[in-house]
């Protein structure tokens, strides 16, 4: 969202499920979309099947890239340096797209240094991709005429996961792939309504419709709207949060749905800071394990089936929720808690009597202080099954991608241009070592989901639980079998899993999931290295060593 | 009203559709006109004879022509012509409901309902009531093929016993949707039947349950093992339930859920077939994956 928003002004994905369809060549990066994205994977196939061409950069030979084309299993961390050599490979063979660059793009030359050194030699000996896989991508994608680059947490849960992202944004630019039906640079949400958070200013720097915390005219409008003073300085993203509590600066903390004491990297490390608060208040449908640290628990109800509201998809699409079923004895719809709270603190907003009632004024009141949602009345939402932003009109509808502006003849319409982000390759912050020789990376499962509060309470066939997966050659060399306990250790900490032997992985790479923390904790042995631009941690790239127990 | 933005079709790239020329045809004496390539059962509908009867035809599958209750009369046409798969013709005359029509779906549906249970199919029993259909009348010996439910996991069930070899449920796995291929038709003839790869056992074969395939299945064979076990309970009540669309809780692609609500539970959870994210498919987790607002111990 950071990266996007950075370049183009809008964090959001630029094209649509429909759009993907459409494309000739389709880029899937750091994106297990077979197993993580399914709904979107059809859509994807869909074009597959009329004949685009697929490419999936990851380095496992996943679900999904076992439907590629071409799969470019690069070394962990190195997208980058992929990204880059694509692109050297492209302006080299004359293809880069210099009117749009001319047009549209602000800082190409740089970007032409900071790329010149990376050589397919180079990029083969650093990414682990063979010099002619990498030119293939390359001229397939600047040679499309309607590409589509799509990615996932494989790219952004890194140290330096906004630059990853500016790195593939790069790419399009060069070849003019954004901004057109068709063509663009999509990022996969991985949990319901992260885009809408992010649309709703549940974000550090930005309030409802991305709108700059810092602008005068934006606080004023908000202010008046709510009758308060809004700060003129950012808030803390959760990275900063937690050195914040390191620091003893922040003392109170309202969680409303996460649950760090399981999803951090570092957890023990996590719940310390966590125990240290002054006040911890937890709003949540269960009493997960943050809840239990909490001072005060405040049960929530179920968003997507006890309460109504809108979300946001990864197409930028709103979308209305609806109450189907009464949260239990004791729970409370959300908006109503807050408003209790916001009551006590000497706010008495009044928005209706029935959930419903109370929701639709809420979202009034964003669509007067948000052009982009301007135009989405609930019974628009309803009619279109969802609208996407930007909406600012109530009697018509935007085009489904974002940024043809940049195709403009007239500069004035051109807008801002985008700028070329000359980033520099930057490996995961934890190196590998005699004592730690393997690169763990986590990722998900097609039935499970984070933590597994929601997806363990259904079983099904396809669940095995957590397990340590290794490749075919690890497993010989280290002399471990299926579902044979053994003790991975990184630096930070320890644990014991079963094996399981998956020859989508290749030597040298292990990988889990979050999806048991109860049975095997996995962010025992991730790294909090962050991105300071994000705050987002890099679950993809940890160092680990599997011994085998003593029998 | 909404309309598109006209400045959006001038933008490079953005596709032109080809025009496409307007077909006019009659439909039991009356004018309609659609556009080329429309199908004879949609260009009806869309006259307003919601009437004609379909089972294998799914609006989100290639039509596969397996069942045969959907046939109308075309005028100059040797034999009836299924109306789900055949396109319309300028100056087409079609007729819905003729005798040779109603006699056509009558031993179609006598023919399915004698040789398989057709008890949950919807709108089977009204159907049967509109063309005087009598299963019975063929003798006790007919060729039901009576076997027992299948159940192999917690999710689905299978009761082939129902199963009319619409294929609907292969296509849906296959290429036109899931790309699975976890569901293929095994043996010929009086054998053909629906299996798991052939001849696996479903936990054993490709199968990711999806329940793409329950979503299409037009006779209840596969189902829900909450409305199995509902119905075999004798709870199963659709006047009781509420359906309510919302948004899948787990990752960020918006597949919009339609919950089926009885006695304050998810009895089964669909997803509208026209929905430009889903097209009515959804994953293991939108469609199984709701019990945890359920497990309240």
């Amino acid at each position: 969202m950071v990266g996007l928003a950075t370049v183009f002004g809008a964090g959001g994905g630029t094209s649509s499920y429909a759009e993907i369809e459409e494309a000739d060549v389709v880029v899937l990066w750091g994106s297990n979309a077979r197993n993580a994205h399914p709904i979107f994977f059809q859509h994807v196939l869909k074009a597959v099947r009329r004949g685009a061409r697929l490419y999936v950069v990851d380095p496992r030979r996943s679900e999904t890239a076992q439907w590629a084309d071409l799969w470019l299993g690069n070394h962990v961390g190195t997208d980058i340096a992929l990204s880059h050599t694509i692109a050297r490979e492209i302006i080299h063979a004359g293809l880069a797209n210099t009117d749009f660059i001319g047009r549209a793009t602000t800082g190409f030359d740089e970007y032409l240094a900071t790329v010149e050194e990376w050589t397919l030699e180079r990029g083969e000996a650093v990414t682990g991709v063979p010099a002619d896989a990498i030119r293939e991508l390359a001229h397939a994608y600047a040679t499309a005429d309607r590409a589509q680059l799509c990615w996932t947490l494989g790219i952004t849960e890194h140290h330096n996961g906004v630059d990853n992202v500016l790195a593939l944004i790069n790419l399009a630019l060069l070849c003019g792939h954004v901004g057109r039906h068709g063509a663009g640079l999509n990022p996969l949400r991985g949990q319901n309504n992260v885009q809408g958070g992010g649309d709703m200013g549940a974000i550090p720097n930005r309030l409802a419709g991305f709108q700059d915390i810092l602008d005068p005219d934006v606080r004023e409008r908000f202010g008046s709207a709510w009758g308060v003073t809004i700060q003129d300085r950012y808030g803390w993203h959760l990275t900063q949060m937690f050195e914040a509590m390191e620091r003893g600066d922040l003392r109170a903390v309202y969680v409303i749905g996460e649950n760090p004491a399981q999803s951090e990297a570092d957890k023990e490390h996590t719940v310390e800071l966590l125990r240290g608060l002054d006040h911890l208040v937890v709003q949540d449908i269960f009493l997960t394990r943050t809840a239990e640290l909490a001072d005060v628990v405040l049960p929530g109800s179920a968003s997507w089936c006890e309460s109504e509201g809108t979300v946001t998809n990864s197409e930028r699409r709103v979308q209305r929720t609806r109450k189907a079923l009464d949260p239990p004895d004791g729970a409370r719809d959300d908006i109503q808690i807050i408003l209790d709270v916001c009551r006590r603190l000497g706010h008495d907003w009044q928005y209706g009597d029935t959930p419903r009632d109370v929701a639709e004024a809420v979202w009034d009141e964003v669509r007067s202080l948000s052009p982009m949602h301007a135009g989405m009345s609930y019974a628009r939402l309803e009619e279109l099954n969802g609208i996407q932003w930007p909406c600012p009109h109530d009697d018509r509808l935007e085009p489904s991608y974002l940024h043809g502006r940049l195709w403009a003849d007239d500069p004035a319409e051109r807008g801002r241009l985008a700028p070329f982000s000359p980033v520099v390759d930057d490996p995961p912050v934890e190196g590998l070592s005699e004592a730690f020789p393997l690169r763990l990376t986590t990722g998900r499962r097609l039935d499970s989901y984070n933590t597994g509060v929601q997806s363990g309470g259904f079983s099904n066939p396809l669940r095995h639980g957590e397990s340590i997966d290794v490749s075919p050659e690890d497993a010989a060399r280290l002399g471990v079998v299926d579902d044979e306990w053994v003790r991975v250790t990184s630096p930070r900490g320890a644990l014991t899993a079963p094996v399981r032997i998956d020859p989508v992985l290749r030597p040298g790479l292990v990988f889990m999931t979050f999806h048991f923390p109860e049975q095997v904790d996995t962010n025992v042995l991730t790294i909090d290295a962050t991105d300071p631009k994000s705050g987002t941690a890099e679950f993809k790239a940890a160092a680990v060593r599997i011994e085998k127990l003593d029998v | 009203m909404t309309t598109i933005d006209p400045a959006a079709a001038v933008r490079p790239g953005t596709p032109v559709a080809p025009p496409k020329h307007l077909v006019e045809l009659t439909v039991d004496g009356e004018t309609v006109r659609v556009a080329e390539g429309t199908t004879v059962l949609q260009a009806c509908r869309s006259a307003g004879h919601d009437d004609i009867p379909t089972l294998c035809y799914g609006d989100t599958l290639t039509p596969k022509n397996a069942c045969r209750v959907c046939m109308v009369e075309v005028e100059g046409s040797r034999t009836l012509v299924p109306s789900c798969s055949r396109t319309v013709d300028a100056g087409m005359v079609v007729r819905t409901d003729t005798e040779r029509v109603r006699h056509s779906r009558r031993m179609v549906l006598e023919f399915l309902g004698s040789s398989t249970d057709l008890s949950v199919a919807a709108n089977v029993g009204r159907w049967n009531e509109e063309y005087g259909v009598d299963t019975e009348r063929y003798g006790s010996e007919r060729a039901t093929k009576a076997q027992p439910v299948v159940r192999d996991n917690e999710l689905y069930v299978r009761d082939y016993e129902k199963c009319i070899l619409c294929y609907k449920c292969v296509d849906a796995c296959g290429s036109q949707w899931q790309n699975t291929f976890a569901i293929a038709v095994a043996g010929r003839g009086f054998d053909a039947r629906i299996a798991a790869e052939y001849d696996a056992e479903l936990p054993d074969s490709a199968c990711v349950y999806c329940g793409n395939c329950i979503a299409v299945c037009p006779t209840g064979a596969l189902m829900f093992t909450t409305e199995h076990d509902m119905r075999a309970a004798g709870n199963w009540d659709e006047s009781r339930q509420t359906q309510t669309d919302t948004i899948c809780p787990y990752c960020g692609v918006g597949c919009q859920l339609t919950l089926h609500v009885q006695d304050a539970s998810i009895v089964k959870v669909t997803s509208p077939s026209d929905h430009s994210v889903t097209h009515g498919n959804l994953c293991i987790k939108g469609r199984f994956g709701f019990q945890h607002v359920q497990n309240r111990d």
